[in-house]
């Protein structure tokens, strides 16, 4: 079975009228970037994949993750990852908290404990468990929200404009953060963005929608 | 499971509002038509209503009630509009905002004591006037219970005008006020008119369901008329209840058909208003775009920043005057305080209060529970399924609200007593959730839609399902407008009298009811004690309301606002 992201005959309706179709596939590791004028579909398109279509929305076509189709699961079970432009970290949780929040529950105690503190050192932020989310910078927020995402084991990553609210010297290394992971875990990723140095960036195919 | 409940609960809820309604108006209207067998009525007859046709006293309470009712949702309107108009996005707006937010939990009750000590002949007011003019003796005038009912119109203005600015508070932020009227404001007009021309028009489509509210309580009141309301005749809505509550049981018959009448009466003055608005919107309409860029707006601006102070004011002194009076010793008039201050009111009433205070919370928090709770599993089914109620189900929603108690009260009584579920707690708890339920759903339902749906999209991809994102995420995200809302449903209980003396049958007193009760008597001490704890007993939950998510999220500063 075809390993990755795969859109068969992929087409969304705006209440009967035609929006957007889509047949491709993202190999593992390899960066798929969709650009296109707002109002051209794109974030309809990413909550097509996690499954967070609103009503009046229709979909027809298949969407196939590592060979399952994944077009009818809830969104909780399609294992896919997304990061958008801001960084929704959950305010009322602490760094750690967030984390831990994407972390799945088999690990407990204190091998959690210890997962969760690797999981900062690697992303340069260690000793930052117990923090108020809110007191970081812009970047260490974007870098707690990646980890917050892979640490939940996803099979897929969607990127909606991860970078545009990023200052200019913090969007490349953001930029070449986001992309080294996904490839070294071999995530197809999806890539939505209007910053053509965004599809520059990601080096992989462009398709442009509207 | 779980989806199915969340699936079930707008049905529920709707059948929790509208099932009582339907039934108590149906238990008034059989009476009224000279049905009920157990007091011998068994053949539908007109005799009701020839006997409530009788009653000298009826055309006068039909125009006291809608007087009344009509000027008190006027000048509370026009107050709130010239308020929002001349002040809106100043400091001064933002302190009237923080004087009359808690004044919005002040019980009716209280607030109407309150004022009645202000101004009675021997109020603080008098006695202001009466110490530089030598006065030995109160005015023989009749303020309090004037015949006219301007006392009880004040006391409803003092109510009503910070419900209807709270309303308008909360819909003008999706109107973009600023931008609006600074636009105007360039184009040269005053900030009061370019309020009225830009905003208003806007402003009032919003805020027109409360209103209707106001206008419904105000024909209908009956605690605060029997404080502040004239007495021979009173308005309709507190002769209905003499009757009801009279030994003769016969005059239940001429009661519910009072009932009727008011529901009329009530149905007569909301159509009135509507074709009030209607006259307004055309004749407004050249004005509109005639061109005129305003004038004397100082004189509007004062007015209204004056007359807003001026009501903040008379609720504030009037809990004041309750709290000295319940210190109070010997008090001579004209004296502004008392000779001597003493404890005593408070030592002798203070064991009974207790025990009511207890009752009125436990009711409270019972009714603030089960309304909270059928209100987050509605907009949980919102997040969840899309059930989105249309603009009908928000008329639905304000249904207990524009239907008056005293309509449908009176055969949910009956049907109370034909279950046998009268004078039970139950029986008043559930009750008082169809009056709570609509101000529960009204607080919750805009910071409920207003969290971002993506933290949802987040922790869906995160793996995390629709239960562990709701109690893990958007509850505790939500906790502060979430207790906030429970404050405010907690407070509406705890202000409740007509729906706690008719199904409780008198035998579940509660401090409203307890502190009525004492209003035809007019020691000014019991009600000073009775009325400030029914105060502190609304007040409470809000205490609670803002000391709990301070304390859980001292330490997360994106929860400040929240």
């Amino acid at each position: 079975m075809a390993e990755g992201l795969s859109f068969a005959h992929l087409r969304i309706d705006r209440h009967g009228a035609p929006m957007l179709s889509l047949d491709a596939r993202v190999a593992p590791g390899e960066v798929l970037t969709v650009m296109g004028p707002s109002g051209s579909g794109k974030s309809t398109l990413l909550s097509a994949i996690i499954g967070t279509l609103a009503p009046g929305f229709t979909l027809s076509g298949q969407i196939t993750l590592d060979g399952t189709e994944i077009t009818l699961l809830p969104p909780e079970r399609r294992r896919v990852g997304i990061l958008f432009q801001d960084e929704l970290l959950f305010p009322h949780l602490s760094v750690g908290g967030n984390l831990g929040f994407g972390l799945p529950p088999r690990l407990r105690g204190k091998a959690r404990r210890a997962r969760i503190d690797a999981a900062l050192r690697d992303i340069g932020l260690e000793g930052f468990a117990a923090r108020d989310p809110a007191t970081l910078s812009g970047g260490q927020k974007a870098r707690v929200a990646l980890m917050r995402m892979l640490l939940a084991e996803p099979r897929a990553l969607l990127l909606d404009e991860p970078f545009s609210r990023l200052d200019a010297a913090r969007r490349d290394q953001i930029r070449s953060l986001v992309f080294e992971r996904a490839r070294a875990q071999g995530l197809p990723v999806l890539l939505v963005t209007h910053d053509p140095e965004d599809a520059e960036a990601a080096g992989g195919r462009v398709i442009t929608l509207g | 499971m779980a989806l199915s409940l969340t699936r079930a609960a707008p049905a529920l809820t709707l059948l929790a509002l509208l099932g009582p309604v339907a039934a108590g108006l149906a238990g008034t209207l059989a009476p009224a038509l000279g049905l009920m067998p157990a007091l011998g009525g068994t053949g539908l007859s007109l005799d009701p209503f020839r006997e409530l046709f009788d009653w000298p006293g009826l055309p006068r309470a039909v125009i006291l009630s809608l007087f009344t009712g009509l000027a008190a949702t006027l000048i509370s309107l026009t107050l709130t509009l010239l308020i929002c108009a001349g002040w809106q996005g100043t400091q001064a707006f933002a302190a009237l905002e923080r004087v009359l937010s808690p004044l919005l939990s002040v019980p009716h009750a209280a607030a109407a004591f309150g004022l009645a000590f202000l101004i009675a002949p021997s109020g603080w007011v008098a006695r202001l006037i009466a110490l530089p003019l030598g006065w030995e003796r109160p005015p023989d005038l009749l303020i309090l219970q004037d015949p006219f009912g301007l006392s009880l119109i004040a006391g409803l203005v003092v109510k009503e005008m910070p419900f209807l600015l709270l309303m308008s508070l909360a819909a003008l932020p999706a109107l973009r006020p600023a931008q609006s009227v600074a636009t105007a404001q360039a184009l040269g007009y005053g900030r009061v008119t370019a309020w009225a021309k830009v905003l208003l028009p806007r402003l009032y489509a919003q805020i027109r369901l409360p209103v209707y509210a106001v206008l419904a309580f105000s024909i209908s009141v009956v605690d605060v008329a029997m404080i502040l309301g004239p007495g021979t005749p009173p308005p309709l809505a507190v002769q209905v209840l003499k009757w009801m509550n009279d030994p003769d049981l016969a005059l239940r018959f001429r009661a519910s058909a009072g009932a009727l009448m008011l529901l009329a009466l009530t149905v007569g003055a909301l159509l009135l208003w509507r074709g009030g608005e209607i006259a307004t919107a055309r004749l407004s309409a050249r004005w509109l775009v005639a061109g005129g860029r305003g004038h004397g707006e100082r004189v509007l601006r004062g007015l209204g920043l004056g007359l807003g102070a001026l009501s903040a004011a008379a609720v504030l002194l009037g809990l004041v005057g309750l709290a000295v009076w319940s210190f109070a010793g010997l008090w001579r008039f004209p004296e502004l305080l008392p000779q001597g201050w003493t404890l005593r009111s408070w030592m002798r009433h203070g064991p009974e209060l207790l025990a009511l205070f207890g009752r009125t919370l436990l009711i409270a928090a019972a009714v603030s529970g089960i309304a909270m709770a059928l209100t987050t599993a509605c907009l949980e089914a919102e997040q969840r399924h899309g059930l989105r109620p249309g603009a009908r189900a928000l008329w639905l929603l304000y249904l207990p609200l524009l239907v008056p108690q005293i309509a449908f009260l009176p055969g949910l009584q009956i049907a109370a007593l034909l279950t046998g579920l009268d004078g039970t707690l139950g029986a008043v708890i559930a009750v008082h959730v169809v009056f709570v339920l609509p101000y529960a759903f009204l607080s919750l339902s805009d910071p409920y839609r207003a969290l971002d749906p993506r933290f949802a999209a987040v922790s869906h991809a995160l793996g995390r399902g629709p239960g562990a994102t709701f109690w893990r995420l958007r509850l505790p995200m939500l906790l502060r407008p979430w207790l906030a809302a429970a404050a405010v449903s907690a407070a509406v209980s705890v202000g409740q009298y007509l729906p706690t003396l008719l199904i409780g049958g008198g035998r579940v007193p509660t401090l409203t009811t307890e502190a009525l009760a004492l209003a035809s008597g007019g020691d000014r001490r019991v009600i000073g004690v009775t009325a400030l704890a029914q105060t502190a007993a609304a007040f409470l939950p809000f205490g609670l309301a803002l000391l709990i998510p301070a304390l859980a999220w001292r330490n997360r500063r994106g929860m400040r606002h929240g």
